[in-house]
Formats: structure tokens, sequence, C-alpha cells
């Protein structure tokens, strides 16, 4: 396996290394871009004293596909589909960042069917993000098995969404006011029937892995990221509340009604790397209240808003009303044109504030789309909190900031 | 406007002399480049914004001079409150100061913005591209580079396209 480790030469980092870099008193390493604990294609640069990381240089850019670029080419309908392949592991999550900023744009309604049923998806979408972390957590920890039970759970909540949307993964299921079609009746039961079995599979994850020894001493003290720190670094999600700032937009600045729901937001004071895992673990649980709710007072009604300048009027309307048949035309070919002006809306991911810029010129395309996607700042922070530890603890840390690299490069 | 935002968008129009637009109750504070950097100490020490969401920026070409505007989107947790600072950056040789000394995470997003707008930030620790590949010409974000796309060839402007075309020619 020697040849696989190779150094690298100091050229254009000078400004970023120590100075024994220069002397080849310690060594630059590359930590990918194909290695599997980097969760996707990212590098690392290390630069190394023995087994001592001095310092870390991320390089990304590797999954840029020019996400922003491509939606100022599309219509505001067309443009949604490109926001599901950002973060992977959260495509409700992206769909409802993207439609509720458009819906802010062009002042859209949304019915309270509508809302609670996208709360109860991406609640859903939460825990199987978490699930995927929680799994390559186990993974890249040596603990094996967590990966397998942790996509049993998400395959049950992929089903949940083939059955509402018919796509397991990249949905598009939420569209500018209200959803693409109501939930077929067998929905609530299949949920129902997920968050009775689930909170017993946290308390067998927590049983294998909250009190193992072998993990214990692999995360407590393990990447300290302080509070002041993770602002500075513009840290938001699990990873800002487990260095103890109490922080969640769904509680600060509550959107699609989760100000109806009780819930709490776990934060943890340590900041190190087991905090990170347990603020995760407790979200889980309060997912699921918010869905049991959400499930327990899901109101009837419209699933989409009734303003047909921007939402396609039903099947059923086409035949019979020539108004209808004039709106779906515009709709499906123009689109609906969105006022000169901007708006930043911003929604919590499984990983942080996904935030969207959008500002439109008056016409059916965006004119800019910027999206602060937050696994890029989160993964910013990196190199602030690995120095000093050693080579193992990258992977231990890299894991816990929980990053998706769709999601940093867009 | 929030109740709560009108001391801050006072003292940023007193010492900086920003104006202020308003949309959907948020509040858009414009400054100028040589300005920015103070105008955001002032905002992340004097009033809290301690986090800086976003930073982009937005290309105007053609329509609109100056050319840029960018975009720092601030938030204060202890305040619940959210404001837009927008900077108006000229075509050529644009230039802003470095936030990163205020803000940390400015030095990824401020790589991210030279990288697709060409906005150099002076001052900058690390002026490198952080997404494109080094050695990319131009920069993907600005309205004048296009998207990339095969052009459609016809009969009359066959041989016109297929000059510029850039697939290997013998």
């Amino acid at each position: 396996m020697a040849h696989l480790v190779e150094e690298v030469n100091v050229g254009q980092f000078k400004h970023l290394v120590s100075e024994r870099a220069l002397t080849g008193e310690t060594m630059l390493l590359n930590m990918g871009p194909q290695h599997p604990s980097t969760h996707g294609v990212l590098r690392l640069l290390l630069e190394l004293d023995g087994e001592t990381i001095v310092n870390c240089i991320p390089d990304i850019g590797y999954l840029h596909t020019g996400v922003e670029k491509n939606m100022e080419a599309k219509s505001y309908q067309k443009a949604e589909v490109m926001s599901d392949r950002l973060d992977y592991m959260n495509p409700m999550g992206n769909n409802l960042a993207y439609v509720m900023a458009v819906e802010k744009l062009i002042d859209l309604d949304v019915p309270p069917r509508a809302q609670a049923l996208r709360v109860i998806l991406c609640e859903l979408q939460r825990i199987s993000s978490h699930m995927v972390w929680l799994g390559a957590f186990g993974l890249d920890l040596a603990a094996m098995s967590m990966f397998l039970y942790c996509f049993r759970e998400r395959e049950r909540i992929l089903d949940i969404f083939e059955l509402v949307s018919g796509q397991r993964m990249m949905t598009t299921y939420f569209r500018p006011g209200g959803l693409w079609r109501d939930v077929p009746a067998e929905f609530e039961k299949t949920v129902r029937d997920f968050i009775k079995i689930f909170p017993r599979r946290i308390d067998e994850y927590e049983k294998l892995l909250s009190k193992n020894p072998i993990l214990i001493d692999r995360l407590v003290g393990i990447g300290y990221l302080s509070k002041e720190v993770a602002l500075q670094y513009g840290v938001t999600g699990p990873t800002l509340r487990a260095s103890g700032v109490d922080w969640d937009l769904r509680k600060a600045r509550p959107y699609m009604g989760y100000e109806q729901y009780d819930f709490n937001i776990p934060t943890r004071p340590e900041g190190d790397t087991y905090a990170r895992y347990i603020v995760r673990i407790d979200e889980l649980r309060e997912s699921l209240k918010i869905i049991e709710q959400a499930l327990n007072k899901l109101p009837s009604g419209p699933w989409r808003s009734q303003n047909r300048k921007f939402v396609p009027p039903p099947r059923s309307e086409i035949g019979v009303s020539m108004e209808a048949l004039i709106h779906h035309f515009k709709l499906w070919s123009e689109g609906f044109s969105a006022p000169k002006a901007s708006i930043y809306s911003a929604v919590e991911s499984p990983r942080g504030e996904l935030g969207l810029y959008l500002e439109g010129d008056g016409g059916p395309k965006p004119y800019r789309v910027h999206l602060r996607t937050p696994s890029f700042d989160n993964l910013a922070v990196l190199p602030e909190i690995v120095k000093g530890h050693l080579v193992a603890d990258v992977v231990a840390i890299l894991a816990s900031i929980d990053i998706v690299l769709g999601d940093i490069d867009r | 406007m929030d109740k709560r935002l009108e001391p801050i968008v006072q003292a940023a129009q007193k010492r900086y002399g920003a104006t202020y637009e308003e949309f959907r109750d948020e509040v858009h504070l414009f400054v100028s480049p040589e300005r920015i950097a103070d105008a955001l100490a002032l905002l992340r020490h004097e009033y809290d914004f301690e986090l800086l969401s976003a930073l982009t920026a937005t290309d105007y070409f053609p329509q609109q001079t100056p050319r840029f505007h960018v975009i720092y989107q601030l938030t204060s947790l202890a305040q619940n409150l959210s404001v837009q600072v927008r900077v108006p950056v000229n075509g050529d040789n644009p230039q802003v100061p470095t936030a990163t000394r205020v803000y940390a995470v400015a030095n990824w997003r401020e790589r991210e913005v030279f990288d697709m707008f060409g906005i150099v930030f002076d001052g900058h620790p690390d002026p490198r591209r952080i997404l494109m590949p080094e050695d990319t010409e131009g920069h993907p974000l600005r309205k004048d580079f296009p998207l990339g796309y095969e052009e459609p060839q016809f009969t009359f402007n066959f041989e016109e396209i297929d000059l510029r075309k850039p697939y290997a020619k013998e």
C-alpha cells in the first residue's frame, strides 16, 4: 500500500502551512479525494508532524455542477428539480427551502394542510438524513453494524416518500403554493407504523453506542469547538447547538406552522464530538414528536393554493373551463413571473441554516439564486478544530460535523 | 420595518452614509465599498450581528451600473433580527475590502465570490479559487459568461458555428 501514501509539493499552499513544512520537517499528506471517510469527494491536505495534525487545508469543488447558474436559465417551476440534487440526503428539505423562497418572492399563500404535510415529510427527511449520518458515523468509528441498522430504518422512510411522490429520493414533491398532489390514503397509517417502531430503534442505537467505552474514548474531548469560534465561522445546525448555542430556525423564526408543535431544541454545552453525536440522537426523538403532533391534527382541505396565476389548475377543470386551460398553458409554457426584487429565506435543514437568496427580474426565470448551504460553512471550521489531534481523529470529527459534498460544492 | 432595526439603520446612515430599501419586511442597507469593513464591524460589535449567514453577489450586467452588488446577510441570534448589507461595486477592476477580520466565515465565502464573479477582496488571506479548478478562465456566474450548450447548426450558418465549436480539429 506504500505507493498510495505520497508526499504533496508545498507549492501553492505556502501561505497556509507552517514554516516547518517548507524545510521538510513536517509532511503534507493528501486525505481524499477518494477516501471512504470523506463522505464524498473531499480532499483534505494534512500537514503532519508524525501523526499529529499541524494544519488542515480542505480542498473542495469536485462536485461543483453549477446549480446556481443552471437555475438562472430555468423557469421558477423547473429550477426546483435542481434543488433536490444539492444535498442529496435532504431533498424534501431543499425543496422546502426553494418553494418557501419562491412563495415569499411572489407572495403566495400555502393552505394549512400542505403546511402540515410539508412539516411531516421534512421531519421524516431529517430522521432519514440523521440515519445516514449515524450509519456513516458508526462506520467511520468501526461500528459496522450501525450502518446496516440505520439503512434499514431509512429505507422505511424512503418507502413513505415513494408512496407520496413516486420517488425515493429527488422527490420534487413540494411545489410553489402547496404540494404536487395530495397524499394517498395509506399515508397516515404508514407514517404511524413508522413512528410506533422507531423510538425503540433509537433506544437500540443508544444501547449500542452511547455508553460504548471504545466510542466514548474516541469521542469525548475530541474536536472541541467553542461557541465563539462556531459563530465566527458561521456554523449552524446541530454542530452549533452542540457548542451550547440554542439556535434553531424552527423555533426562532417558525415557518410552515412549526409554532403549533411542542418540541425542544436539544443543546449540549461541551462542544466536542460526543456532544454533536448526542444532539443528533436527541433530535431524532424531537422530530418524532413533531411528526406525531402534526399527524394528530392534520387539517383537511385543499393541499395547494387556489391562486391560479401561480398554481396550475386541476386536470378536471381543464376540460370544462377555458380560463383553466389558459392558465395551464401559460404556467407550463412561459411560467409565472416574479417581481423585480430580492428576498432571503432560510429553513433549518438537518445540517443547519439552508438559506436561499432569490432575485427576480420581473420575468419567469430567477435572475439570481444563491444557496447558502450549511455544510459549506460547517466544513470551513474543520481546520480550526482538528489542529493538534491525530489523523484517526480527523475521521471522527469530520463524521461528527455531518457534511454532504453535494451541499458544499453545489 | 421592525422597530428594533430602526436605530441600527439610523446609525448606519449617520456614520457610513448608508441608504436603505425594504421589501417583504427585509431591510437592505446600501454601503459604499470603502466603508463596508467598518460598517460590518459596527454591526458585529455594537449591534450583536454575530452570524454572517450568507455572503454572495449578483451581476447586473449590462443593464445597470455599478455592475455588481456584493451582499452580506447578517443575523443576530440574541435579538433574532436579520439585515442585509449590499455593496455596489464597479464593473472594471471590482474590489472590495475583505470582511475576514470581522467574520472568519467570510474567508471561504469571499473566495467563492471571487471564483464566481471575479470580485477581488483586498487583504484576503487566501485569495485562491475555491470551487472551480485553478486554471479556469473567466468567472462563471457573471452574466456575460455563457451557460454552455451546443449551438444548433442549420445549413445557412453551419460553417460559421463549426469554426467556433470546441471539438478537436484535425
